[in-house]
């Protein structure tokens, strides 16, 4: 007994004599925080509030509501550049997870187990990409990504044809990658011609039946494009290609499981598809080569003759087999995502369209334009500086291969739009996972910020005055 | 025979499932897609539709125990329309 109390005696002093400790301890760290804070606080006494734009002193225009209050929100920004990239869908990695476990069989090793059973997954998901377009299994080449088929069908057809024909068609308003390797036929000696867009971004097929000439033997329109969202007439395109017998090309990174597309219905003969716009893993794309009547094609990549020959080397099965995923989840959801997509469409575009002097890039007629992609300019903004008042929210003023410059949009050019609109412009893409309350907080947020930077603005203040701008005459320095 | 009790607790168990993704819009998601799908199959009256109704679900509780408790190892910041849990 008396040892017991002895030792708790003991136990009790030492650890009133640790707290003691810890106590001065503590102590003596809120003193010497409390020095660095108060110096650092003189020191630094002017700085502006980080994160928060903030306008000149002595102005009386303040952002309120710049950023929510973090204690009680968090900071990630709401994604809403659909058109750079998707996330991946749960179930979509779901699929992709026993490829990284369990199945890791090279599909093709034929001699054993292991590659049978990745093989025959890969043909499975090779018939969901098919089904999506109503192709045959054995039109789909995988590649890896939309760029790859791009740059596959613009070079390969000409150059399988090149003693008999030296003429491909596109549009202006393509995407780089198409735009690109046509300029590199152009230095192989092809000659390219580039269809003009009308101011909603649609092609007039007399144009395109003007450009046919009996050299040509490739057009290639885009099905959506990817900065307006604007859908081109394939169904028509592709009647005037069958019947001069020209190869139809369209890319289809954009559209792909988006809208209805029947490769059959409109006679196209290759098209694009990105993996990673359809919420599938990134790094895999396909090309859809058609088989009767017979398109061929110099392959860019050669080697152990997979894929028909047209892209050889090995297949990587989680990535195909989370596309092929990816595409069955789209046409099964179809009908429900387009609904969902085009409700929250209407409700950003109704949000965003009713801050004056903002305009709609794109089509009206709702047939040729993909609700999920708006385009909207704010006059007497620039378009950066708005994305820079925007932290909080990711989106972006065009293409994200051409974000890094300070160029404007070369598509929204192609419209007609002067300089002053197009670098006034904004994308917004909503996708599968976008929710209603962001859409709510993306148009407060945005009416907010425009009205903000327009009164910082001295253009704006003389639109108010009823000056005409373009009457003014610039001083150069 | 698929009991419309079983139905019951199937639905009840997928949205107890979908408020676990640590991702808000994966979590809204969820949510939204399993209402949706039980109010569109409301008026199946075959049975064998809704046998493989009701399989289907099954399938996918089994991917939403997956896909959660992967969200819940990997999280991120929590957005700007996500209220933060208080702190006791």
């Amino acid at each position: 007994m008396l040892s017991r109390q002895i030792l708790r005696n003991i136990a009790r002093g030492s650890s009133a004599r640790r707290v003691g400790g810890v106590r001065l301890l503590s102590q003596s760290k809120i003193t010497s925080f409390a020095t660095n804070a108060a110096e650092s606080n003189s020191g630094a006494n002017a700085t502006v509030v980080i994160g928060n734009a903030q306008a000149p002193d002595g102005s009386a225009i303040t952002l309120k509501t710049a950023s929510r209050d973090e204690s009680l929100f968090g900071t990630r920004p709401i994604y809403l550049d659909v058109q750079a990239t998707t996330p991946t869908d749960p179930r979509v990695l779901d699929k992709m997870m026993e490829f990284y476990t369990g199945l890791y069989g090279n599909p093709h090793s034929s001699t054993h187990s292991y590659g049978w059973e990745t093989e025959k997954e890969v043909e499975k998901a090779r018939s969901y990409i098919a089904d999506v377009i109503n192709a045959d299994p054995k039109e789909i080449i995988f590649t890896s990504g939309a760029t790859e088929s791009n740059n596959m069908s613009i070079k390969g057809v000409p150059r399988f044809y090149k003693k008999t024909k030296n003429h491909i068609i596109t549009t202006q308003t393509e995407h780089k990658c198409v735009l690109d390797s046509a300029r590199h036929l152009q230095d192989e000696g092809y000659e390219v011609t580039y269809l003009p867009v009308n101011e909603e971004g649609l092609i007039s097929l007399d144009d395109l039946k003007k450009a046919i000439r009996k050299e040509t033997c490739l057009v290639s329109v885009m099905a959506v494009n990817n900065e307006i969202g604007v859908i081109q007439p394939l169904k028509e395109i592709g009647q005037i290609c069958r019947s001069k017998k020209i190869f139809f090309h369209t890319d289809a990174a954009q559209a792909y499981g988006k809208i209805d597309i029947d490769v059959n219905e409109m006679n196209i003969d290759l098209l694009s598809i990105s993996s990673h716009k359809i919420y599938g893993p990134k790094g895999i794309g396909a090309c859809y080569v058609r088989r009767r009547p017979r398109v061929r094609l110099d392959p860019i990549i050669t080697g152990g003759g997979q894929e028909r020959g047209l892209r050889s080397g090995t297949l990587a099965p989680p990535l195909v087999a989370g596309f092929g995923e990816a595409a069955r989840i789209m046409k099964q959801d179809m009908k429900y995502d387009q609904e969902y997509i085009h409700r929250l469409s209407e409700k950003l575009k109704k949000g965003l369209l009713s801050i004056p002097s903002t305009q709609l890039n794109g089509s009206l007629d709702p047939a040729s334009q993909y609700p999920g992609c708006v385009n909207i300019s704010f006059a007497y903004i620039e378009g950066e500086s708005l994305l820079m008042a925007l932290k909080d929210i990711a989106l972006s003023s065009g293409s994200a291969c051409t974000s890094a410059s300070l160029e404007p949009s070369y598509v929204l050019h192609a419209l007609g739009a002067d300089d002053a609109l197009a670098h006034s412009s904004i994308r917004f893409g909503i996708g599968r996972f976008t929710t209603e309350a962001e859409i709510d907080y993306v148009v407060a947020a945005i009416q907010e910020r425009v009205d903000f930077l327009r009164k910082m603005s001295p253009l704006w203040e003389m639109v108010q005055e009823g000056i005409d701008l373009n009457t003014i005459e610039w001083s150069g320095h | 025979m698929t009991t419309s009790k079983q139905i019951l607790v199937l639905y009840k168990q997928l949205l107890e499932k979908a408020y676990k993704f640590d991702n808000y819009n994966f979590r809204e998601f969820a949510k939204r897609k399993v209402t949706d799908s039980f109010k569109a199959n409301k008026g199946l009256s075959d049975s064998e539709a809704i046998t493989n109704f009701y399989n289907q679900g099954i399938l996918d509780l089994a991917m939403l125990t997956r896909q959660t408790t992967i969200s819940q190892m990997y999280t991120f910041e929590k957005l700007v329309v996500e209220p933060l849990k208080r702190q006791r």
